[in-house]
């Protein structure tokens, strides 16, 4: 397998990414960089670090020439996962930064101390941990309940001054979006199966509205819909597909406006990236541009209210008129 | 009688453990709330929570007891975030308790 990490790893360039990523020889990993300038997302590095993980650090190395910039791929622990030595020396006291590095939960435990931890890394205040807390929260979630992925949820993040942004990729090599779906949806394609995820009120545990005693599926379309709201991306790739959330134009001034069906929302999708065999999410939030939470949280409940609403009425029987 | 639960002993500050949700669910909201006991959930010192965490404290006593979940089950010391969670389970739950014939 091969993978490039460009300068230009930002979620708006996912696809690209993702159309350039060589699954053929599953049994190895070479990571390449851009010779002069390597940028990545916390999603280009989870991505990378869970193919190294399910290929073994003795398979995996980082070849040719990797610029200077590449001293990040260090500082998130890229290195760690491969035989390569990382060529770059640098002081403890310069990791101060505010990112957290490749990260491995495994169980609900693991998930809550990370939660606890990630936030003095991050410097956030409160309100923006809250944002972050729930993010990673429903997200990793997700992975421990429905992946069945050996070695857990890979989580990595990164908050980035200039920009006020944080962030957040997580990946997993479990079984995909598409099986999970499958029991009770039968999805016909990989983007038929994230779309499904997306909708509000769909989980692959139940056709029952409500969900079941532990799942409403809920988690997904939240997390849209703050991206949607903080107007930033947000990425799904699971299979062979991968959807986009596009940016909302900051020149529009109304509030971005939420939709259920995923449809509806500026995307880009594709159905035919490199057939990848577990999930990745990945979200950008401008913190400037989140609302008070429970504000965010009162319009996303609206829809999804709404959207179960809409889908019980279809079912409602129609009067026979002869 | 009232049975007082406080989250936070079982969660920390954020409440997103849904094993610790299932938990309580089982082992204290549910077996009150068949007696008919009231049941508080305290939240003091709760900063945030996932809907994934309230859905499983609370999505079955109101699917299965109904009313008497509704009459029994009430809410101590939440935030406006938290306030709003709630209030969404609810909302959805109970659009959900009539027309569900797909099990």
């Amino acid at each position: 397998m091969k993978v490039f990490l460009s300068n230009q790893g930002n979620l708006r360039n996912f696809k690209s990414f993702t159309e350039s990523i060589d699954l053929s020889h599953p049994d190895k990993l070479e990571i390449t960089t851009h010779d002069k300038w390597v940028t990545v997302h916390p999603a280009n590095l989870v991505l990378a670090a869970a193919l190294a993980m399910k290929v073994g650090k003795d398979n995996t190395e980082i070849t040719g020439k990797v610029p200077e910039t590449g001293r990040y791929l260090d500082r998130m622990g890229l290195y760690e996962l491969t035989k390569t030595s990382s060529p770059f020396i640098y002081r403890k006291k310069e990791e101060a930064g505010r990112f957290l590095p490749i990260k491995v939960i495994k169980d609900s435990q693991g998930q809550s101390r990370f939660i606890t931890d990630m936030v003095p890394l991050l410097h956030l205040s409160e309100k923006n941990a809250t944002v972050v807390k729930y993010i990673i929260g429903e997200l990793v979630r997700n992975v421990l309940e429905h992946s069945f992925a050996d070695d857990g949820a890979i989580v990595a993040a990164q908050y980035y001054k200039k920009t006020n942004r944080v962030s957040i990729g997580i990946c997993d090599t479990g079984i995909g979006i598409w099986k999970s779906m499958w029991k009770y949806w039968r999805p016909k394609t990989d983007i038929d199966a994230i779309k499904l995820a997306l909708t509000p009120g769909i989980t692959g545990t139940t056709r029952r509205e409500g969900g079941t005693s532990e799942n409403a599926g809920a988690g997904l379309f939240f997390i849209k819909s703050i991206a949607k709201i903080s107007r930033n991306y947000f990425v799904v790739y699971s299979g062979s597909a991968e959807y986009t959330l596009l940016k909302h134009d900051k020149r529009v001034k109304n509030k971005p406006r939420l939709y259920a069906d995923p449809n509806r929302d500026p995307h880009s999708e594709t159905n035919t990236s490199s057939d990848f065999q577990g999930t990745l999410v990945a979200v950008d939030i401008s913190l400037d541009e989140t609302p008070e939470f429970n504000d965010l949280l009162a319009s996303i409940g609206e829809v999804y209210h709404q959207a179960i609403r809409e889908r019980k009425k279809e079912k409602y029987r129609k009067p026979k008129f002869i | 009688m009232k049975k007082i639960i406080k989250i936070l002993k079982q969660t920390g500050d954020f409440a997103e453990n849904k094993d610790v949700a299932k938990d309580l669910r089982l082992k204290k909201i549910m077996p009150a709330l068949l007696k008919s006991n009231g049941v508080i959930l305290d939240f003091k010192g709760v900063n945030g929570a996932t809907q994934s965490f309230i859905h499983a404290l609370i999505s079955d006593p109101i699917r299965e007891l109904k009313d008497r979940a509704f009459d029994n089950l009430s809410y101590k010391n939440t935030n406006d975030a938290i306030r709003e969670i709630i209030s969404i389970v609810y909302r959805y739950m109970q659009e959900s308790l009539d027309g569900n014939d797909d099990k």
